[in-house]
């Protein structure tokens, strides 16, 4: 590789943070967040356990269907929605006071967490109630509890403060910056706000449109395709907004971290502003099996959907090289020595790097998915819960996990407790994901149907070939759930107890082969012109297929509650 | 933008390697041999069973000697819950739900579309001999995992059609769109 010859100096470490400047209000609202995600992982990461067992069978005292799929919903909906987006909106605050000293409306800020929390906490209670068993999807005509939707839709609001304060921090960052660019992390952390004020357009629209009146009874049918299709317009860009805080942290913290630099900043620029362009118009990709949409355009989603592994795939060449460049920096040689060489006792960089590897994995995957093709083996079979779990489930939340270790201290002032655990958390995370994602591929195309609690089928032949995979499965779920929890006891080991001690600040990564200038402003910086590119191929995937659908005749259903 | 020379190569492969994709895509879309389930039909989910699209339920031949499967989803059942095809020859499946969302999966066969109350879903496949298990792969409610059919599939000279022919369906006139590349979605249901 041409990066291994060029000169490169190490950089200096990043200097502690005086005592004074970590105690700011904007660290108490990113720890505030920080809070409510872990809280959500643990009793998320509990629900697991009971599918884990549930899964090999095992006869269990309180085991029943109820309790089954009502631990499936609080599952999805703690992981998926709160844990993540509690998450990235911690992450994104961190980035904008790195930025600019502060957020944009501090006092605001905290009515949005306490908006979000509210929704979260009335939703999640419905589900706990057993009134909302409708899984994270809540497909009607499944009918959940009416305080179920006001609860995800408030969270969402708070959620839209959030996004507001990014883009408004963005923009001050890029009058203050001149021709100079801002910093990578904020140009892929406002990318990201920016998709997901496209994207929850759709998720909204389904529930004060549709949901929300038809659970209160104010109308009494709702169209199960039209609040299919809302949904996945707010689905598939869902995903980008899980992923690109990681990515986030793959391009502005890890190569640092690692003792490295960026391979190719520019190009990260480009990546995350296609995110942006491509991440909504390609829904109809969930529903390849769905009735009542045209061929045509699940094609015309399929090509969006192609495109979108173009960015990924760039974004694999740019980080691999980084760490080769930080692994011969540390000394490492020849065409693999640098792997080994890489800081491995880091308890983030191995996160990451243990994400990443799973990834590679759930992005082939992926791409069975999205093929207009193949899509039909795999449909809401095993193999798609098995995906989402090397993505979502790994790719996402073990490289959260161990930012965690790395951005807990920094904005406590607080040191990392029970390193050891920190340490072993990753490792326990991968081995239990081989045995209980990989695996579970394989289940998926001998046909097991997702979400199902119990997987004998009277004794089905062909239901019989899956017993043992599925007790391979659960034993890599009680693995994870092992390593969940050894990630909530560092968490309120370092929130509650760890020694008070300064910390070093927070850098990004510095760039390899920047001029000497430094950057100037290009077109990928626009943001606000990529916006408007992706509303414009918005419309044309979708505004005509609505269009059309709400020109057919269409019967709605009234809700039902068969659980 | 200075790009990296390894790095250049690498986006032009991937770049290629997708237009390798889209291009085998269209060609298996646009040649028909190989399309999702897209049907574009509603019907009233209250009306369902009597329906005269979905008369008689279960296994028929229309007047052109091809079979059909007729069968309607209900929490927790697909009706008929047993079915028989010959082997290695098209069948067609019309599919509809009185309730909530259900999802028709012919195990480890690409026999499978979501089934949704108020449409109709359509789509030709074939099999080799042998039983199959038809589960519901959409949940459904409390009682997901005990909806299941089976599919007994025999060799085609050992089967007989059951029964008449039916008379002409009403999905096989202009309203269906089938899964031909339509872009446009009909004017749905008009009984």
């Amino acid at each position: 590789m041409s990066a291994a010859s060029r000169a490169i100096t190490p950089d200096p470490r990043s200097t502690p943070l005086p005592e004074a400047a970590r105690s700011t209000s904007t660290n108490r609202l990113i720890l505030a967040h920080i809070w409510v995600a872990v809280l959500a992982f643990g009793v998320a990461a509990s629900m697991a356990l009971m599918q884990a067992l549930s899964r090999a069978n095992l006869t269990l005292p309180g085991r029943t269907a109820r309790m089954y799929y009502m631990s499936v919903t609080a599952h999805g909906i703690l992981m998926a929605i709160v844990f993540t987006t509690f998450f990235i909106m911690a992450l994104g605050y961190a980035v904008v006071q790195r930025e600019n000293g502060t957020i944009r409306w501090p006092r605001l800020a905290w009515l949005w967490f306490g908006l979000a929390l509210l929704g979260t906490v009335l939703a999640i209670g419905t589900v706990f109630a057993f009134k909302s068993t409708v899984l994270y999807t809540f497909y009607p005509p499944l009918q959940a509890h009416p305080l179920f939707y006001i609860g995800l839709t408030l969270l969402v609001v708070g959620s839209w403060g959030w996004t507001a304060d990014t883009i408004a921090s963005w923009r001050a960052a890029r009058r203050a910056a001149g021709n100079k660019p801002v910093s990578l992390a904020l140009h892929a952390t406002t990318a990201n706000a920016m998709l997901w004020a496209l994207a929850t357009i759709g998720v909204a629209s389904e529930m004060l449109f549709l949901l929300i009146p038809w659970s209160l009874g104010l109308v009494p049918k709702v169209d199960p395709i039209l609040a299919r299709t809302l949904f996945w317009y707010f689905g598939h860009p869902l995903v980008y907004f899980w992923l690109l805080p990681a990515y986030t942290v793959w391009y502005a913290l890890l190569p640092r971290e690692a003792g490295g630099k960026l391979f190719s900043e520019p190009l990260g620029r480009m990546v995350f502003a296609l995110f942006l362009i491509l991440s909504t118009p390609v829904g109809f990709h969930h529903q390849f099996q769905d009735p009542g949409i045209p061929a045509g355009w699940k094609l015309f989603h399929t090509f969006n959907t192609m495109a979108i592994s173009f960015p990924s795939l760039v974004t694999a060449f740019t980080i691999c090289a980084s760490l080769e460049v930080a692994g011969r920096l540390r000394g490492g040689q020849g065409l693999f020595g640098w792997i080994r060489a890489l800081p491995w006792h880091d308890p983030f960089v191995t996160s990451a790097l243990c994400a990443m590897m799973l990834f590679m994995a759930g992005g082939f995957g992926g791409s069975i998915n999205g093929a207009y093709a193949l899509n039909g083996v795999v449909h809401n079979t095993a193999w798609i819960f098995a995906h989402f779990h090397l993505t979502v489930g790994s790719a996402v939340a073990l490289t959260f996990m161990g930012t965690a270790y790395w951005l807990v201290p920094r904005v406590s002032g607080r040191e990392l407790e029970l390193k050891l655990l920190a340490q072993v958390q990753p490792w326990l995370w991968f081995a239990g994901m081989i045995l209980f994602a990989v695996v579970t591929h394989v289940t998926g195309l001998m046909g097991l149907p997702r979400r199902v609690f119990d997987t004998t089928y009277n004794g089905a032949p062909q239901a019989q070939s899956w017993q043992l995979l599925t007790d391979v499965s659960a034993f890599g779920g009680l693995i994870l759930f092992v390593s969940a929890m050894f990630f909530v006891l560092v968490m309120l080991g370092t929130l509650l107890a760890g020694k008070r001690k300064p910390q070093p600040a927070i850098e990004w990564t510095e760039s390899l082969g920047e001029p000497a200038g430094g950057y100037t402003s290009g077109l990928w910086d626009r943001l606000g012109l990529w916006f408007v590119v992706a509303v414009v191929l918005v419309l044309i995937a979708y505004a005509i297929p609505l269009i059309q659908h709400l020109q057919m005749t269409t019967y709605g259903s009234p809700g039902f509650k068969p659980f | 933008m200075n790009v990296d020379l390894y790095e250049k190569i690498w986006m032009r492969g991937v770049a290629a390697l997708l237009v390798v994709f889209f291009a085998v895509t269209a060609y298996e879309a646009y040649s028909g041999s190989v399309q999702p389930p897209s049907h574009v039909e509603t019907i009233d989910p209250t009306k369902a069973m009597g329906d005269a699209r979905f008369q008689p339920l279960g296994v028929s031949v229309d007047a052109s000697g091809h079979v059909h499967a007729r069968l309607v989803g209900i929490t927790f059942a697909w009706l008929p819950p047993a079915i028989t095809v010959p082997a290695e020859t098209p069948v067609t499946f019309h599919l509809t739900s009185t309730d909530v969302t259900h999802g028709f999966e012919i195990v480890r066969t690409n026999g499978q579309s979501m089934v949704v109350p108020g449409y109709i879903s359509q789509f030709t496949t074939q099999f080799a001999a042998g039983e199959y298990l038809i589960a519901c792969n959409e949940f459904c409610g409390i009682g997901h995992h005990t909806m299941a059919g089976k599919l007994t599939v025999v060799p085609a000279s050992q089967w007989k059609a059951p029964g008449a022919a039916p008379t002409a369906s009403a999905d096989d006139g202009s309203r269906s769109s089938g899964n031909t590349m339509a872009m446009t979605s009909g004017a749905g249901d008009q009984p």
